[in-house]
């Protein structure tokens, strides 16, 4: 597999930032009510992704390590800002729905946390395709958890009925409470099939959503930053 | 090896109550507002509501047990008490489905998902209630007494009309399947108080200072036609002896109780009085589950010897 279709699999799959890493926790509760709210928001934060990944890849022998943080922000807000000028204009209806959660994709910590652990250290092309692939990761996500409370919550998807009238909608499903349950059992549930895979596979359990970026990472203080070599090594041995 | 000369762990008193026991009773406890309950609705057919929830319960635990490989503790007789308590909380016309719903929440999602019984973090059968609530605000505020339908003597009260004690005292009024009876609910809980499996430390504090609140906030004055009304009104009477007094999710400690008790009197008077519905006991209580912890932190005894005025 070469270096660019490896990323946009790890974005999706082994480092789901909304399912393995558990990144961006903030807008993936408040705005997936429905699942065009969940693909617009996974949209606009993939473009801002992949915007920022490559232009802080091209600078990132310019930027010195002391004030990379606050160079960093002022690149995604600029980009989030663009965004943001765009959806207001082209999409009116979707800008009110995700309302300030659009200007809080700067600090969205998926964003800062690529830019940190891999556009400054790794060249422009990958960058792009890291970025590709951690927003569609992130946009997936979002969909998922849009869909499964809009069906439970509304009785459609994508704003159409697919339920009979006969169903009652359970409202706590898209009121904020239904956040946490949907994440919690769609995280179960892709454990439970990942655990399930790496089983058959006779692969051992790779350790949950740790691959790399230790530094940057808040479950650090758990893992000791134990796995991340170990992962290595087995990789470089296959 | 000789059972003279056991050797064992603490605890070393034992005694023959089990789970099961003081479940049972709390079961035989509840059967006067239950039967009472079922009479009052029989034209809206709420028999058929508690059986369903009660059975859901169990089943929901049963299942989730054999599904999980953990032993089956349904004999412990705990889900019955949740499914039986949560059905008592319901409005008699609620569709039955929606009543094995809300079992099958509060065993899996509030019991099971959080280590099972003892674990638990809230009363399951409030917060399987509440769950109903946000899911189906009309449904659950939809009263109905002998085929009519029209507000609870509660918001009757908050609106300022004037109410019959006597009726809110046997029951005969809209509201949930359990909680209507005054007198058949301190029937079961003069039968657990004389068992031994409660304490009045819960309710005595929840209610006194729930009066309290209501005389100085309430707009009445010392009014005992008022304060009556509140006290037999709404959910207070079985919250109170049934479930605020859930071993799991009580302090245990003797003056934690006390201070959960005045929390959860607060808290209602609170949402009673300032709140935007006319009843607050099911949340007053949850909220105060979540503050057991802290209740208990600090109010743990010292143990002798350690610590104290140098």
């Amino acid at each position: 597999m070469n270096k660019c279709t490896e990323r946009i699999f790890n974005g999706l799959v082994k480092e789901n930032p909304t399912f393995v890493l558990m990144l961006g926790m903030c807008p993936t509760l408040a705005v997936t009510t429905s699942a065009i709210n969940g693909i617009g928001m996974g949209l606009s934060t993939t473009a801002v992704l992949i915007m920022s990944n490559m232009l802080i890849s091209i600078l990132r022998k310019i930027i010195p390590d002391s004030v990379r943080m606050p160079a960093f922000i002022v690149v995604v807000a600029s980009f989030v800002t663009i965004v943001d000028f765009l959806l207001e204009g082209f999409v009116p209806g979707l800008y009110d729905s995700l309302g300030l959660y659009i200007p809080l994709i700067v600090v969205n910590c998926i964003i800062l946390g690529r830019a940190e652990s891999y556009a400054s250290k790794n060249p422009v092309l990958p960058s792009v395709f890291d970025g590709i692939g951690m927003g569609l990761g992130f946009t997936v996500g979002l969909t998922c958890i849009g869909i499964v409370r809009e069906l439970i919550g509304a009785g459609q998807i994508f704003g159409k009925q697919v339920m009979p009238d006969s169903y009652e909608p359970l409202t706590i499903f898209i009121l904020a409470p239904g956040a946490f349950f949907v994440l919690a059992c769609l995280v179960a549930l892709q454990n439970k099939i990942k655990h399930h895979l790496a089983k058959k596979g006779n692969e051992a359990p790779q350790a949950a959503g740790c691959g790399e970026g230790c530094a940057s990472c808040a479950g650090r203080g758990i893992c000791g930053g134990h796995l991340v070599s170990d992962t290595k090594k087995e990789e470089e041995g296959a | 090896m000789n059972e003279n000369f056991n050797v064992s762990s603490s605890p070393h008193i034992r005694d023959r109550i089990s789970t099961g026991n003081i479940m049972l009773m709390v079961v035989i406890a509840l059967l006067p507002a239950t039967v009472f309950g079922i009479w009052n609705f029989r034209h809206e057919d709420a028999w058929i509501l508690v059986v369903v929830t009660t059975a859901a319960a169990v089943l929901s635990e049963y299942i989730y047990e054999k599904l999980m490989k953990k032993p089956v503790t349904v004999n412990d007789l705990s889900a019955v008490v949740t499914g039986l308590l949560l059905a008592l909380n319901l409005p008699p016309t609620l569709p039955w489905w929606m009543g094995a719903l809300g079992a099958v929440f509060a065993i899996v999602v509030v019991k099971q998902l959080f280590g099972g019984l003892g674990q638990n973090f809230m009363n399951p059968a409030l917060a399987a209630r509440c769950f109903l609530l946000i899911c189906f605000a009309g449904r659950m505020t939809y009263f109905v007494y002998d085929g009519v339908t029209g507000p609870t003597p509660l918001a009757e009260l908050k609106a300022g009309q004037a109410v019959n004690t006597m009726d809110m005292l046997v029951g005969n009024i809209r509201g949930t399947i359990g909680e209507t009876s005054v007198i058949a609910i301190m029937i079961g809980a003069m039968f657990l108080l004389l068992m031994g499996v409660i304490d009045l430390k819960i309710p005595g504090s929840y209610i006194i200072s729930f009066v309290i609140f209501i005389t100085i906030f309430g707009g009445h004055g010392f009014d005992t036609q008022y304060i009556t009304a509140h006290l037999c009104g709404g959910g207070l009477m079985l919250g109170a002896w049934f479930m605020a007094t859930d071993y799991v999710t009580s302090p245990i400690t003797g003056s934690g109780k006390i201070i959960y008790g005045i929390c959860m009197g607060l808290l209602t008077g609170l949402f009673r009085l300032f709140g935007g519905s006319a009843e607050g006991v099911s949340y007053a209580i949850i909220i105060s589950n979540l503050l057991v912890p802290l209740i208990e932190k600090a109010t743990l005894p010292r143990p002798f010897g350690k610590g104290g005025e140098k």
